[in-house]
């Protein structure tokens, strides 16, 4: 669906998994100004073409670990939107009864084998779970999605070093959104994209722009074909737009806002319902379909989370260890 | 029936019955299978076998991975120090993945780790640094003072579903001793009662057990007779067992070769305070290293850890048979 390939099923499909994703965050962004949505929260808004794009492509047995901004991640592999909106309210119907939170979303019936606050902590995990994958002998994959922030960690460099010499079979995703934390790429390293740190290891890897929803697509399906066929490790990097502040509260004092046209032109939603139309991909009743029903979707959610009791005090004892 | 065994063998007869039980269970670890001939590579193959680059934050992860996907990974990491480098995968990641997940995901991962190498290894690979794991939520953390225990709890630390950090004593490494042939669990959290006694408690660790026996051996012929206790797992502790102890001596000595104020010897002086302080007939002593490094010096290595004179001391002021201010 990037230029001259127009693919009108799965537009849609993308387009109403970045519109489920859009209304969740933005309503968690509501419900935590509203302190209903407890605790620490970053939101993806900008980030929801490399969740529909590459959750989207996996399966349930391939092995996804997200970091601190997974609400998206976790929604494009599958994990169902009413159970996380009870997690981020600490409610004992949340994915992980409350415990893990907005940052440590683990829903493995669809993949979603864990999330870490540590930035970078999430990039080794994905090498074990691609180990295993060669051990068992299955076609699965591991994919880790992180920031450019992580680049410049030990756990990155180390984790690069390692799947590469053992060639397995994981797919190194990177939303490069410009920003780690609060701080410009600039002051934290003279290099620029991140797929030029790894080309000494020999890893394939490709930079594309992260708010065109189709080339994120085409480029991490040539990667997943490779990775299922045996090859393997790839980085993916994707150049994206963090819409809102490093977590909800955060005052963005470090950066300008984007002028409204330029977030037309960032928006990775707009984007492809723009060119979707132009290009008789996507009509405009499944635009407005899309929308309404990620909009009744999350009220749902909603209304599920608030209804949920919280975590009973014997959990402490029965959950701390195995 | 049993056969005898250098400790550090006896670890090893555990990874190896445990690997031929299961075949989920891998070892990983810098330097290991470095031949050819090496007999965990030969029998087990170069997929379970694996050597590592010095990367422990990659190592430790990914084996925390590989647990997550459903193996048993014992990771060779030979000076417990080499686990500060990964700390974040250790004490963050690994420990919280099974309470986080709301119990969806489980990570038995096994981190095997040498320690208190005082024998001229000076501050870096010498520290009892066991007790910065103690009080880690879902850690937990063996310390084997004999070659039965090393076996019996290495299986068991393979077997559980938990991340274990069992730290092994280097200068335990040649020491011998009788081990059962065959499949041997040690349970976690039952203490060993190494020796009865109805004068003193001696609660010791790894390599201070022995110099808690000999120095109750001594004291036995001036008339103190000491109970000596070993917790085999710091975590989870058998509080029970040393509780019951103190309710029949009354009185309670601690070695530990941490440095004091990250010792292990601190939390059971805290739990006996807190939950036995009515069964205390005199104040509860610790031996411990000092709040040092460890110096290179032979003497100034003597002078920093806690021996058995210090023990004996320690035991005679407790029981009223030296005075309290003498240096321990």
């Amino acid at each position: 669906m990037s230029e001259g390939a127009p693919e009108g099923a799965s537009a849609v499909e993308l387009l109403r998994t970045m519109r489920r994703i859009r209304a969740f965050e933005e309503r968690v962004g509501v419900l935590k100004r509203a302190d209903e949505v407890y605790g620490l929260i970053h939101i993806s808004i900008g980030g929801e073409g490399v969740a529909a794009a590459v959750c989207g492509a996996l399966r349930n047995d391939d092995a996804l670990y997200s970091g601190h901004r997974a609400h998206g991640h976790a929604i494009a592999m599958g994990a169902p939107t009413d159970r996380l909106m009870a997690e981020l309210m600490g409610r004992a119907d949340g994915v992980c009864q409350g415990l893990g939170g907005s940052m440590h979303l683990v829903d493995t019936a669809h993949g979603l084998m864990g999330a870490t606050g540590v930035v970078g902590g999430n990039i080794p995990l994905a090498l074990g779970s691609a180990l295993a994958a060669r051990l068992n002998g299955s076609d699965a994959v591991a994919v880790v999605i992180f920031g450019d922030g992580a680049v410049q960690a030990g756990h990155f460099n180390e984790s690069v070093n390692l799947a590469s010499l053992w060639r397995l079979p994981v797919i190194l995703v990177c939303e490069n959104n410009g920003f780690a934390e609060f701080t410009p790429r600039s002051a934290h390293t003279n290099v620029e994209r991140v797929s030029d740190v790894v080309a000494p290891y020999e890893l394939e890897s490709a930079t594309v722009d992260g708010s065109d929803v189709g080339a994120v697509r085409d480029a991490f399906a040539g990667f997943l074909g490779a990775a299922r066929a045996g090859g393997g490790p790839f980085l993916l990097e994707c150049l994206t737009h963090r819409l809102r502040g490093h977590y909800e509260g955060d005052a963005v004092q470090y950066r300008e806002a984007l002028a409204a046209e330029e977030w037309q032109a960032r928006d990775p939603i707009a984007r492809l319902e723009r060119l979707g139309v132009e290009r008789g991909w996507l009509s405009t009743a499944e635009i407005e379909e899309a929308q309404r029903a990620a909009l009744e979707e999350v009220e749902a959610a909603v209304e599920f989370a608030r209804a949920s009791p919280w975590p009973d005090a014997g959990s402490t004892e029965r959950l701390t260890y195995a | 029936m049993s056969h005898e065994l250098p400790y550090i063998a006896a670890i090893g007869e555990a990874i190896q019955l445990e690997m031929e039980r299961d075949p989920t269970v891998l070892y990983f670890g810098q330097n290991i299978a470095t031949t050819d001939d090496d007999p965990f590579l030969t029998a087990f193959g170069p997929d379970r076998v694996r050597v590592t680059p010095i990367s422990e934050t990659a190592e430790i992860g990914m084996a925390v991975g590989a647990a997550l996907a459903g193996y048993r990974p014992v990771v060779e990491l030979y000076m417990a120090e080499f686990m500060l480098v990964a700390m974040d995968q250790v004490v963050n990641e690994a420990n919280r993945f099974h309470y986080m997940s709301g119990g969806k995901v489980r990570v038995p991962l096994v981190l095997k780790a040498g320690y208190g190498f005082t024998a001229g290894w000076a501050g870096q690979h010498t520290g009892s640094i066991y007790g910065m794991f103690v009080g880690v939520p879902g850690l937990k953390v063996a310390l084997p003072a004999t070659a039965a225990d090393a076996k019996g709890l290495m299986a068991t630390a393979i077997r559980d579903d938990n991340p274990v950090c069992f730290f092994h004593h280097y200068l335990l490494t040649l020491e011998h001793g009788e081990v059962p042939d065959g499949e041997y669990l040690v349970p976690f959290g039952v203490a060993d009662i190494r020796r009865p006694g109805k004068d003193v408690t001696i609660v010791a660790t790894g390599w201070c057990v022995d110099r808690a026996l000999n120095a109750a051996e001594r004291l036995s012929a001036e008339g103190i007779e000491a109970e000596v206790i070993d917790p085999r797992t710091l975590a989870p502790l058998d509080t029970r067992t040393i509780l019951e102890s103190v309710g029949r001596t009354g009185r309670l000595v601690l070695v530990d070769q941490s440095t004091r104020h990250g010792s292990v010897s601190a939390v059971i002086a805290a739990e006996v305070a807190d939950e036995g302080f009515g069964l205390l007939r005199a104040p509860i002593k610790q031996v411990t290293a000092l709040d040092a490094t460890i110096p290179y010096s032979e003497p100034m290595e003597a002078y920093i850890l806690p021996d058995e004179d210090k023990i004996v001391t320690a035991v005679k002021q407790v029981v009223g048979q030296a005075p309290v201010a003498a240096k321990t």
